[in-house]
């Protein structure tokens, strides 16, 4: 490892990795591919928020409401900074990253809604891809139902990477939007970019990321990778459950309509007819999440700190180690790539004639491996591999090569119960 | 360990040897069962014929799927508790197979009228495998009621 990285002091920062399950077992959390663990500055950050200051934000004059305000607000500068967000008012607060994707999709093809741009109806078509999320392919599927606009989709290709063979004959003059996750929350692929942004520039189609995890392991600057929108969470990038980023570029969000109406997402308000706020306050309708947002705040705070390139580094040490690891583990099937370019700390599995929630439930149970079984939200993909399920490790800053010799050790026992 | 207790020896058996698994002919009624929290599916179908005891009995409960191996298993001592007994006296195990299911670890099994099934006690004190072992027997129950 480096030496300005020092995972244990990291450890420390959580308070959670040191307790104890039932039974006397230690906790070793190998899923934060689903959610990430909180350290005590994010807890303290929240706390503090609801102790000392809180109020609600952008309406009470008095001294509460504006130090909330002040907290919320300044969030927003913390997250726009992460990102490499041009302006403060790209970032829209969302309650995670599937409204996020949801916000967006809901822009097309609406009524109230004149920009051509986001105009959909039938032989307009939407692009995905097969290694979507759940989040990323239903929001989608309701849009094209509504204006009976088509779904296409990338294929993924048998090592695990999108498969860009046919990227001029999927993204034409047809396509209105690209939505693509940046690192799929399965394979751990890191999608290429570039390409399929050159593409839908041509012919004039937007291009959205679902970055929900990417922006927690990586430096992601908005701005360099030259999209449209980006949406991702915070409770998987050390922060709190209850909150979800977009960013947008700003002439978009403000030609979009709104979303959700009520409080704070107007400027006047008639019996007939209402004017909106500016964004990004037009897509925050009603009480934001502000401790949340307090959270997210200490969080990005909390990772600019450690360093997101030293984060990412231990991570891609991680996952070589694991990787290599795993081999040792007689009929493993990884699901995704073996090699470690563009790739992240996010490794899927299956192994012979084992069903993945026999594999969960034994390290669980006798080892205290906190892994996911299941399909991982994205059920599509697994259907691509033509299998139900895989067991999914996902690494994180936290997370030690001893943890990944337990896991290791773990697998070997599963397969003698099995075997 | 917690996990010894799931995994008794008699599910691993059942899960690594299964038990009258396969489609057959002839059958009164299939029915295909799916969990949808974790994708684990069934489909069985059941022969019922009349016994010499004048009441109805089960003369063959074959069948498919795939899942992990409570789920299997369940399949597989189901076959093994059905085929041959009367009808009746299958709907009492189910009733009480389900009872034990649904009990948090707090219910005493009544073994005899479980035999073999009682090796699954463990599984309800984990509330996301009860649906695991409950769905060949839910697939039983409604397929005997499309046989009738």
């Amino acid at each position: 490892m480096s030496t300005t990285f020092d995972v244990e002091r990291i450890r420390k920062d959580f308070p959670i990795l040191s307790r104890e399950l039932p039974g006397g077992r230690p906790l070793i959390y190998l899923d934060s591919g689903n959610s990430s663990q909180k350290p005590t500055q994010v807890i303290e950050a929240m706390r503090e928020h609801m102790a000392a200051h809180y109020g609600n934000v952008g309406r009470a004059l008095h001294v509460l409401g504006s130090e909330s305000t002040e907290a919320y607000e300044g969030a927003r500068d913390k997250v726009a900074a992460f990102i490499g967000a041009p302006s403060r008012d790209e970032i829209v607060f969302t309650k995670n990253a599937s409204e996020a994707l949801n916000l967006v999709a809901y822009s097309f093809g609406n009524p109230i809604c004149t920009d051509e741009r986001f105009a959909m109806g039938p032989g307009d078509e939407i692009v995905i891809t097969e290694m979507e999320h759940h989040s990323n392919i239903v929001p989608w599927q309701l849009l094209a139902q509504r204006t009976g606009a088509t779904l296409r989709w990338f294929p993924v290709t048998d090592d695990g990477r999108l498969d860009l063979s046919g990227l001029d004959e999927l993204v034409t003059e047809r396509t209105k939007i690209v939505s693509m996750v940046h690192q799929s929350n399965v394979l751990g692929t890191v999608n290429p970019v570039a390409p399929v942004l050159a593409r839908a520039r041509e012919v004039g189609a937007l291009v959205m990321l679902d970055a929900s995890q990417s922006v927690p392991h990586r430096k992601v600057d908005v701005a360099a990778l030259g999209v449209d929108f980006v949406a991702f969470t915070g409770h998987k990038m050390v922060g709190p459950s209850g909150i979800g980023v977009l960013w947008g570029r700003r002439e978009l969000l403000e030609a979009m309509p709104p979303f959700l109406g009520g409080g704070e997402m107007i400027e006047a308000v008639w019996m007939d007819r209402s004017t909106y706020a500016p964004v990004p306050h037009k897509f925050e309708a009603g009480t934001p999440p502000i401790v949340e947002a307090v959270g997210l705040g200490a969080a990005v705070d909390y990772l600019t700190a450690v360093g997101m390139d030293a984060i990412h580094e231990h991570e891609k040490e991680l996952t070589a180690y694991a990787l290599g690891a795993l081999k040792e583990i007689d009929g493993l099937r990884l699901i995704g790539p073996s090699d470690l370019a563009d790739r992240g700390g996010t490794i899927s599995f299956t192994l012979p004639d084992i069903h993945p929630h026999d594999v969960g439930q034994i390290l669980d149970d006798v080892f205290g491996i906190a892994v996911r079984v299941g399909h991982h939200c994205a059920r599509p993909l697994h259907l691509r591999f033509g299998i139900p399920a895989t067991t999914r490790v996902s690494l994180y800053l936290y997370n030690t090569t001893a943890e990944i010799d337990a896991l290791v050790r773990g697998l070997h026992h599963v397969k003698k119960v099995f075997g | 360990m917690i996990a010894e207790s799931l995994y008794q020896e008699l599910i691993l058996e059942h899960y690594k040897h299964p038990q009258g698994r396969g489609l057959r002919e002839p059958y009164d009624a299939e029915v295909h069962h799916v969990n949808p929290t974790c994708g684990d599916e069934i489909t069985m179908r059941v022969k019922l014929k009349d016994g010499a005891d004048g009441g109805r009995h089960v003369a063959d409960v074959s069948y498919e799927g795939q899942g992990c191996s409570i789920s299997q298993a369940a399949a597989s001592v189901l076959y093994e508790l059905t085929v041959g007994s009367r009808v009746e006296d299958t709907l009492q195990v189910v009733d009480e197979f389900t009872r034990l299911m649904h009990g948090r670890g707090q219910v005493e099994p009544d073994e005899a009228v479980l035999g073999d099934a009682v090796a699954f006690a463990g599984v309800a004190k984990y509330p996301a495998r009860v649906k695991c072992a409950l769905l060949a027997w839910m697939a039983y129950k409604d397929a005997v009621v499309r046989s009738s």
